[in-house]
């Protein structure tokens, strides 16, 4: 089986936001819909504040609770665990949003663009009319990785079939592939180092793992 | 590590979402309050008009009202499929109580209405990102505030006999009890501080004031003085309130979680993934 997953490295990520600029660019997402972002978080107390940047977006959970309550199936987990919405059949009621513990899912009501008025060419070539009332979030590029791999690439290794975001992480904090698959270099991050997934006590079993510290020094 | 706020407001329901539990709840109230106490006639249908008003809330609030009909879609999981799915036969079955008043369709009515009520009560509990909503407790809560409200609007539409005040007064300390549940319940999570702080405000405090007040004036108008319709109306419109602000005020994220904080400055041998 192939379970995909993202790792983010917060040890590397240093807020530059350009996964964030570059999931923008790739899925034309609207103003103020951010599939991919960087949350820039001050922690702790006075001595030991730590500013932390946190990778987050849909987590292509194992149990995911916006798919138990879409009420329509247009929300769907493939085999490979990407968590998918089905634009044609949502009917933009919203659930799933405030299901999510990871706030990954947005709707938009009206067609808005980045410079006002008119789409950018990017926006003509992306932006779709059928993402408008309905539900979105991040696929993990669902597109790209179906390409790729149907093109003999390795998801995580080949960028043809590799997320945007982690294409253009110009620190290497955020990888992607098949934690299935022992010799991946998710697998291998995941087992030599120390990571945390967000809210493990909502048992939703997020696809997305955070290194924190070093397996050694 | 101690865990940053970053929680906010919900901005994907508003009024109109809440409009289908004010609606639903207190219609299904009614009808069970009308058919279990031998009052089927106008107020039964009030209750379902009721009800299809909080539907017809949340049809406005949808993206793709066009394409209503795919709510019926999931029953296995989603307890908004099995709203619907109960929605028109409860119609149906009150309407047809109401014109035919016969004594068979009285155990489905009533079986509906509750089911109704309930299935409301399980969409907010499985909505997982809001933690006010997402408390086990929330069921009995909605459930019994659902009941209060009824009440509270028969002795408005019909005499307020005995029966119905009674019911009215159990419902409501139901209700009292749930709240007290429901709060306690939310402080153990330690998940949300913002519904906590808003269910301290001015306008929470004034619909909890209602509450108690309403408790007070059924006892009186069991004792025989003429103030259920006020009782009546605080009833309602106090649960009404609560529910408003549950949805569109107390309605924070849980915000990201981070346990622990990143080491800086060891780097990544190449073969662990370094670059
Ligand atoms: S992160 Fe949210 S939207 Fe993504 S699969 Fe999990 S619950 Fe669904
Ligand atoms: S908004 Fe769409 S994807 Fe989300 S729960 Fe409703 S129908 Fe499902």
């Amino acid at each position: 089986m192939t379970r995909y997953v993202m790792v983010a490295d917060l040890r590397r990520c240093v807020g530059c936001q350009t996964c964030t600029a570059s999931c923008k660019e790739t899925n034309a997402t609207p103003p103020g819909v951010q599939w991919r972002k960087v949350l820039d978080i001050e922690a702790g107390q006075y001595p030991d504040v730590r500013r932390i940047f946190l990778p987050t977006g849909c987590q292509h959970c194992d149990q995911p609770p916006c798919m138990e309550v879409c009420p329509s199936t247009a929300t769907r987990k493939r085999d490979d665990g990407i968590v998918t919405i089905d634009y044609d059949i949502c009917i933009g009621c919203s659930y799933c949003a405030v299901s999510c513990p990871y706030e990954a899912r947005y709707k938009v009501e009206s067609a808005e663009y980045v410079y006002g008025a008119g789409p950018i060419s990017q926006e003509k070539a992306r932006a779709a009319q059928q993402k408008i009332g309905v539900v979105t979030k991040c696929t993990f590029c669902v597109e790209r990785i179906d390409a790729g791999v149907k093109a003999g690439k390795v998801p995580g290794i080949h960028p043809e079939a590799t997320p945007a975001c982690v294409n253009s992480c110009l620190s290497g904090a955020l990888r992607f592939g098949d934690i299935e698959d022992p010799d991946s270099v998710v697998s291998r991050l995941v087992g030599d180092n120390k990571w945390f997934r967000q809210h493990e006590d909502e048992g939703t079993g997020p696809g997305f793992y955070y290194l924190w510290d070093g397996g050694r020094p | 590590m101690r865990q940053m706020i970053t929680a906010r407001l919900q901005r994907s329901w508003d009024l109109r979402a809440a409009g289908n539990f004010i609606g639903g709840g207190a219609g299904t109230g009614l009808v069970l309050a009308s058919v279990l106490l031998g009052d089927g006639g106008l107020s039964l249908v009030a209750g379902l008009a009721l009800v299809g008003l909080g539907l017809a809330m949340v049809w406005l609030e949808i993206g793709k009202p066009w394409r209503a009909l795919n709510v019926f879609f999931h029953p296995q999981t989603s307890w908004m499929t099995r709203e619907g799915i109960v929605a028109g036969p409860l119609m149906a079955v009150g309407g047809g109580y109401w014109l035919l008043g016969h004594p068979a369709l009285l155990v489905p009515l009533v079986v509906l209405a509750a089911g109704f009520l309930y299935c409301q009560s399980r969409i907010l509990r499985a909505s997982r990102g809001i933690p006010a909503w997402k408390q086990a407790e929330i069921v009995p809560l909605i459930i019994t505030s659902g009941l209060a409200e009824g009440a509270g609007l028969l002795a408005l539409f019909a005499e307020p006999a005995p029966a119905v005040l009674a019911w009215a007064l159990a419902a409501g300390l139901a209700r009292e009890g749930a709240w007290m549940l429901y709060r306690r319940g939310l402080v153990a999570s330690g998940n949300a501080s913002g519904a906590l702080a808003i269910f301290g405000s001015g306008p929470a405090q004034a619909a909890r004031m209602a509450q108690g007040l309403a408790l007070a004036l059924w006892l009186l108008a069991l004792a025989g003085l003429p103030v259920a319709p006020l009782a009546g109306l605080l009833a309602a419109g106090s649960g009404w309130g609560i529910k408003a602000l549950l949805i569109t005020r107390a309605a924070f994220t849980r915000g990201a979680s981070v346990p622990y904080a990143p080491v800086r400055g060891r780097g990544l041998p190449m073969a662990l993934g370094g670059r």
